[in-house]
Order: C-alpha cells, then structure tokens, then sequence
C-alpha cells in the first residue's frame, strides 16, 4: 500500500510538473508581451475580470502548484531534515490547502 | 588521515601505492583486494574524493601536485582502514528481489532468448556488474536516506525484470517501489558517471520507474 502511494505522488508529481512547464512558459510569454506599452492595474482588471479563458488556465496553474510543490518539499524535509511519517505528510497537506486557498484568492481576485 | 611517502614508478596503480605502504611502511594497513585486474571488484576505494577501482586507476591520472588522497568508501560503515562492511549493500540486493527466479527445471527444454529483442538488449546492458560498490558509494540519495536501495541492487532488479524467463516481476516491481526504491533516485547519474564497467544504473532506474508506474495506473498494483 505505501509502495502504491509513494508511485502515485511520483506520478502527480511528474504530471504535474508537464503541467506547469506549460503554464509558466505561457504566464512568463503573456507578461512580457502584455507590459511592452506599459500597463495600469485598471487595464488589468479589464483583461481578467469575468474572463473564462483566464480564469481556467490559472486555476489549472494554482492546482498544479498545489500538487507539485508539497511533494517535492517532502523529499527534501525526508532527505535533509530525515523528517518522514504521518505528522510530515500532515504538514505538507496543510501546506498543500494554504497554496490552494492563497493561489485561488488570488485568481478570483481578479476575476471577480 | 595518516600520510606516507611512496616513490613513484611508470603503469603504477593506486592499489600498488596502498600494497606498497602496507609492505613496506605500515603492516597495520587494512585493505580488501583479490585479482588485481578489475574483475573480482573488492579493491574499491575513494581516491580524491572519488569512488574508484584503485586496481585500474593509473596514479599518473589522478595525483595532484604529487599527493593523492586515499579513504575507504563511502556510504558504508568502515572496518578498519580501507575496508568497509559491505553486508548492508549485498544486504539491498536481497530487499531488491534480486534472485533469479525461473519457473522451469532442469526436465524442461530451454527457454529460447532471442539476443536481439529489446528486453534482452535491456537486460545486457545492466549484467555485468560485479558488485564493486562504487556506484552505491557514489550516491548523493544513499548518503540521504540510507534505507535507499542504492544503484546497484536496482540495476539488478531490472536485469531480472527484463528478462523473459524469470517468473518474480510483480513482487520485484513491489519491493523495488516507494520510498526505499527507484522512486527517491533523483538522477543526478553520479552511478552512471562513475561505474567502471560502463552500466548505466540510472537508466534501468528509470525503466523500473515506468514499470511501476504502468502497474499503478493499470490497477494492478
């Protein structure tokens, strides 16, 4: 059973990190166009506000953040700090509910 | 760290400067050698830092400003001197499954093994390892996590997974998963970089990853 789990966290990790590459190299090419003329917060909320298309693409990006980031942070607390068990995944999923809730506060926050 | 003076002769190997401390300067000096050739694997040592067969390591390629620095491996708990208890290495191997497990006797017609195929061509390329402990010395995961099973008893796993008359893959495919196993390998090739048979572990590494992953998302693990 923890042969399965610590394969499918491999998994999410791995197909989470696809994900992301294509997130970031979109997030990264849409700012440097965006801000060649120079660009108000006004123009922004203009952008985003009731926009689907944006909503989705970075709620998609802040779940794969979500996924990708406890995991890899759990190796590193097992292989430096030789923090593993019960109580680091407990912390890593709370972590995992702070990146989400922080990441969507801020996406609606421009959409709305 | 002790130090010693030994002169310098031309084709002279790392193992003739510990042989010729421990005759000549030293008869306390503890260390491991059999063949002297590069074929039994015991005379692994750290010369500068780095794993190596000291039979087949030319002193010329390594001194630096005429001193060279000798330690036992690392990664394994040290004996005396240059000689390190290889039980919980070997120990892995068996953790790995790493016994043949065929399913036919010796009543039964042989199993026919096409060379060209490409689980034999995968096989082959990991079979000759002899077990010198150099690669398990050389990696960062081992020194990190030491329940890890190391390069060496995963390149075995996947020898055996690869090959068609052998009947343990699925409890193979278990004991080599998780946390101890081929999923903490973070592919930094230091295995790969140093194996002086040329065996890539990373790669058979990276097969048993796919295998287990399949099994996982097929529900059949």
């Amino acid at each position: 059973m923890r042969e399965k789990t610590e394969t499918v966290l491999w998994i999410a990790q791995r197909a989470s990190a696809a994900v992301l590459a294509l997130c970031v190299a979109a997030h990264l090419a849409t700012i440097i166009y965006a801000v060649q003329g120079g660009l108000s917060a006004a123009e922004i909320l203009g952008r985003t506000r009731g926009n689907g298309a944006w909503l989705l693409f970075y709620a998609t990006f802040v779940v794969a953040v979500a996924i990708h980031a406890p995991i890899g942070l759990r190796t590193v607390l097992g292989e430096w700090l030789g923090w593993r068990g019960p109580s680091r995944d407990l912390a890593l999923a709370a972590f995992a509910a702070v990146l989400l809730w922080m990441g969507m506060r801020a996406v609606l926050a421009v959409f709305r | 760290m002790q130090e010693f003076e030994v002169p310098r002769h031309p084709s002279q190997t790392v193992l003739d400067v510990v042989t010729y401390i421990q005759r000549h300067l030293d008869p306390t000096l503890a260390y491991r050698f059999a063949c002297r050739v590069g074929m039994c694997g015991s005379c692994a040592m750290t010369v500068n830092g780095v794993p190596r067969w000291t039979c087949r390591t030319h002193v010329d390629k390594v001194i630096r400003n005429d001193r060279m620095e000798i330690s036992p491996l690392k990664n394994l708990p040290v004996i005396r001197d240059l000689v390190t208890d290889m039980r919980e290495f070997f120990d892995k191997w068996h953790r790995a499954e790493g016994e043949f497990s065929g399913a036919k006797s010796r009543r039964d017609e042989f199993e026919k093994v096409v060379p060209q195929s490409e689980n034999r061509k995968m096989a082959d390329a990991g079979i000759e390892c002899i077990g010198c402990g150099v690669c398990y010395a050389a990696c960062d995961v081992v020194a990190w996590n030491p329940d890890y099973l190391g390069p060496a008893a995963l390149n075995r796993a996947w020898t055996l997974v690869k090959d068609v008359r052998d009947e343990k893959t699925l409890e193979r495919l278990r004991a080599v998963a998780g946390d101890a196993g081929c999923h903490s390998c973070h592919t930094h090739m230091s295995c790969t970089e140093r194996c002086p048979k040329h065996i890539s572990p990373t790669a058979g590494i990276a097969g048993l990853k796919r295998e287990v992953a399949k099994l996982v998302l097929q529900g059949k693990f």
